[in-house]
């Protein structure tokens, strides 16, 4: 085993501040291997891949790295550069590139000394091309990498790393943004390219991909490596049990039958930023005691349709109808009035106003409830009592009620969300992309609470770019694409990921 | 309208556009290198007005003509510097630091000119550049005078438009700063250092703004006054807009406004007496406001201006 090792990390240990983000973990990789780097949110993946990268300078510890010769030498601590000339690649989650530049503009920046007077561009053409013929990575090298897809800036992504001849690869969340099928593709090229010798780890918390796509796999919990086996050995309990320390309950919805229509959209059109982003008479039916779930790649439509259902954005034909009867004024207020609860998409900006306390906005939704204020005037000890009751019962955990709520941590900004909607009872709700970036325990949290809401007879619209997320709650699926809407008949992952990619089943 | 046509057509006109253009295009090249690379600049103005004083106080203390121009060069680079340490590795607000720079530079300047010389009424004066006198070319009709009877400077910053255009298309340190400018992640992650890239970006675009400065009172004028470079920096912000951060159309802005303003003053001879001259004045002032709000309409900011970068954070 040793003979092949490319990378020890040994005992890494980081802090910030009174955070102990890494807590000597140890670990290494072989030769043409895949690694599964799993854990949740905070559990220190990507701090220990930046500290691997040189982004970060680890507080003590160390890293070897096979050099030329074949033997683990010490890497240089703290100095991207020094990584990448040993031949680490690193693919961020946020993509590194430049958009007013080309694909190989971006995939050559840096490997040339600067201030070399002229480019040497036909070399670096041809190592790239050889480069996309031996990894099936594909992607236009001329135009500006702002016109491309997202994947293929993922392709623009690995191949720079590839360029600067990565013989070890780091994906962090490398499929977060990719269609199902697109997803298949990245790993079957990287399955071609491990063959050739690269060793890869990749950041991930989809089962799915560590159970199908890894050799082994590497758990971390609360900075810690808590486990590390291979994944022929692995189930998804076992690595469940690993990454939250016992057993978590999967949420699995009993199916009940859905009641009668409470909200119809009839033949809605809705002017969005893009044409693919707009909404084009599209027609939909929710029902009492039904989760419906919305699935699609995020900019089809999907942020329209939910400013429209929260009331923010009108449609220019077509009309809402809740239990059959047209709602005159579309705007956030009557919406919330008329008992719509909405968790928006991005909780921090449009969930929250930062800069107020969790106990005010528990209560902003509803600021003319005389409970709430008197003639304008605030009833503080009201707003007070029930932050504290809420918080209790939702378990909303942060510096204290009277703190800014944007001090709280993204999981609990979600809680505070869920008690101030689901303490109005809504009977229509509207969850855009509820669980993005939550770990485990505050995920389950928010399904449980969508269920409930169904339960106790409401309707809940379910907008997630988590395939699986609305597998296991929705009761009835439909996929969005360029702004339309496609009823699925099957609830198979594959036809529904063809659906989300544009082709027809 | 016969009147503009005729005014057109001559060739003083074209000299004196180009002439006016020499300090705008200075600057705007300077303003474009700092925001391709992620920072406003907001000291320009103050900038401008250190390469007039220092540049045509140098000369005059004998340092010669070339000189004085390397004095100013250094003057703004090191003005540049102390924005580019505020605003880069502090991350400071960049305007905050770019006004204050614009008080301080300006207010060091007079400042240093009042002190340098207390009792003076009038400004001493300098042996000024002179018009290039090239045998022939200087003597071709029309051309000969609009080009080959300018300054050496007005050539210096023809030739510093194409080399910021050749830098900038050309070679891996322009890719470099415009991707610094659209997501400095993109360089860090290739192993550059993204301050280093931006500070010199500051700097090198700061001394070429005070080469602007000393157009004034080197070549166009021959002597410092107070309030000489009225508000030509912050022209040369907007026109960075214009020019949708390229240097090919911020040649052709500079020398639009510059074309504007010689017209005025041609029209306020023939006209003045129907029209207040003040009409005129504004003229090139309006025309410019109009043509950044047709321009800025498809305006294609870098992505990254006024975003400051922490090492470390992302």
């Amino acid at each position: 085993m040793e003979a092949s090792t490319v990378l020890k990390l040994n005992g890494l240990v980081k802090r910030f501040g009174s955070i102990l983000a890494n807590d000597d973990v140890t670990l290494h990789l072989q030769k043409g291997e895949v690694l599964a780097l799993l854990g949740e949110n905070g559990a220190g993946k990507t701090t220990l891949m930046n500290m691997l990268f040189g982004h970060y300078l680890p507080d003590s510890g160390n890293i070897e790295i096979r050099g030329v010769n074949g033997d683990l030498v010490p890497l240089e601590l703290g100095n991207p550069s020094a990584a990448l000339a040993s031949g680490i690649g690193m693919v961020h989650q946020h993509f590194t590139l430049a958009e007013n530049i080309t694909a190989f503009d971006n995939i050559t920046l840096g490997a040339e000394s600067l201030f070399s007077l002229r480019r040497n561009q036909r070399k670096a053409e041809k190592k790239i091309n050889n480069i996309m013929s031996n990894s099936g990575l594909e992607a236009p090298l001329d135009i500006p990498v702002g016109r491309l897809s997202v994947g293929e800036r993922q392709r623009v992504e690995i191949l720079k790393a590839l360029y600067r001849d990565a013989h070890i690869l780091v994906l962090d969340e490398p499929t977060a943004v990719l269609t199902p099928q697109e997803a298949d593709a990245l790993f079957s090229n990287l399955r071609r390219m491990t063959n050739h010798g690269l060793s890869v780890i990749f950041i991930t918390h989809k089962m799915r991909e560590v159970l199908s796509f890894s050799d082994r796999l590497v758990v971390l919990r609360q900075g810690k490596n808590v486990g590390s086996m291979e994944t022929s050995n692995a189930s998804e309990k076992k690595i469940a049990r690993l990454m939250v320390g016992s057993e978590t309950q999967k949420v699995s919805p009993k199916r009940i039958t859905p009641g009668s229509p409470i909200l119809s959209l009839n033949d809605i059109s809705v002017a969005g930023r893009s044409k693919r982003d707009s909404l084009q008479n599209i027609s939909l039916i929710l029902k009492s005691h039904e989760i419906l779930g919305i699935a699609g790649i995020s900019g089809n439509g999907q942020n329209v349709l939910a400013d429209l259902i929260s009331g923010l954005a009108s449609p220019y034909k077509g009309s809402i109808l809740l239990k059959g009867v047209a709602i005159q004024n579309i705007n956030p207020l009557n919406m919330i009035k008329l008992g719509f609860g909405r968790i928006p998409e991005d909780r921090h900006r449009q969930g929250i106003v930062g800069g107020l306390s969790v106990s005010e906005n528990m209560v902003i939704e509803r600021l003319d409830d005389p409970l709430i204020q008197n003639f304008g005037f605030l009833r503080s000890s009201v707003i007070n009592d029930n932050a504290q009751t809420l918080s209790e019962k939702y378990d909303v955990r942060g510096p204290g009620i009277d703190q800014a709520s944007r001090l709280l941590s993204g999981g609990n900004i979600q809680k505070l969300i869920l008690a101030r909607v689901f303490e109005q009872q809504p009977e229509i709700i509207l969850a855009n992309q509820p669980t993005r970036g939550l770990d485990m325990g505050a995920a389950s949290d928010v399904q449980r609470h969508l269920i409930e809401a169904r339960d106790r007879g409401g309707g809940v619209i379910l907008i997630s770019e988590d395939l699986d997320e609305i597998l296991g709650l929705a009761d009835r699926i439909v996929v969005m694409r360029d702004g339309n809407l496609n009823d699925v008949n099957s609830s198979s992952r594959e036809a529904i990921g063809l659906m989300m990619a544009g082709e027809s089943v | 309208m016969i009147d503009i046509l005729n005014i057109l057509l001559t060739d003083s006109f074209w000299a004196a556009s180009l002439r006016i253009a020499t300090p705008l295009i200075f600057g705007v090249l300077g303003a474009l290198i700092c925001e391709r690379s992620g920072t406003l600049n907001l000291g320009i103005e103050g900038i401008f007005v250190v390469g007039a004083m220092c540049g045509w106080m140098a000369t005059w203390l004998g340092a010669g003509l070339w000189g004085g121009i390397l004095v100013a060069f250094l003057c703004g680079a090191f003005f540049g510097l102390i924005h580019a340490l505020l605003t880069v590795p502090l991350g400071l607000s960049q305007h905050v630091s770019g006004l204050g720079i614009t008080l301080f530079a300006t207010s060091i300047s007079y400042f240093t000119y009042r002190t340098a010389l207390p009792d003076v009424s009038s400004p001493p004066r300098i042996e000024p550049f002179q018009p290039l006198d090239i045998p022939i070319l200087s003597d071709l009709p029309f051309i000969g005078l609009v080009l080959f009877q300018q300054t050496a400077l007005t050539w210096l910053a023809l030739i510093m438009v194409l080399l910021v255009w050749y830098v900038l298309n050309r070679t891996n340190l322009g890719l470099a700063i415009k991707a610094v400018g659209d997501n400095p992640n993109s360089v860090d992650a290739q192993g550059l250092s993204v301050y280093a890239i931006r500070m010199w970006a500051i700097v090198i675009g700061s001394a070429l703004m005070a080469l602007g400065g000393a157009f004034l009172t080197m070549s166009a004028f021959d002597a410092f006054f107070f309030g000489m470079v009225n508000g030509r920096g912050w022209v040369c912000i907007a026109l960075v807009i214009f020019a949708s951060w390229r240097p090919g159309k911020a040649l052709i802005g500079a020398l639009l406004f510059g074309a504007f303003d010689a017209l005025q003053v041609r029209l306020q001879t023939e006209m003045g007496a129907l029209v207040p001259g003040q009409v005129f004045l504004m003229a090139p002032y309006v025309l410019s406001i109009v043509a950044l709000v047709i321009a800025a309409r498809s305006a294609d900011y870098p992505r990254a201006l006024l975003t400051p970068w922490y090492k470390g954070q992302r």
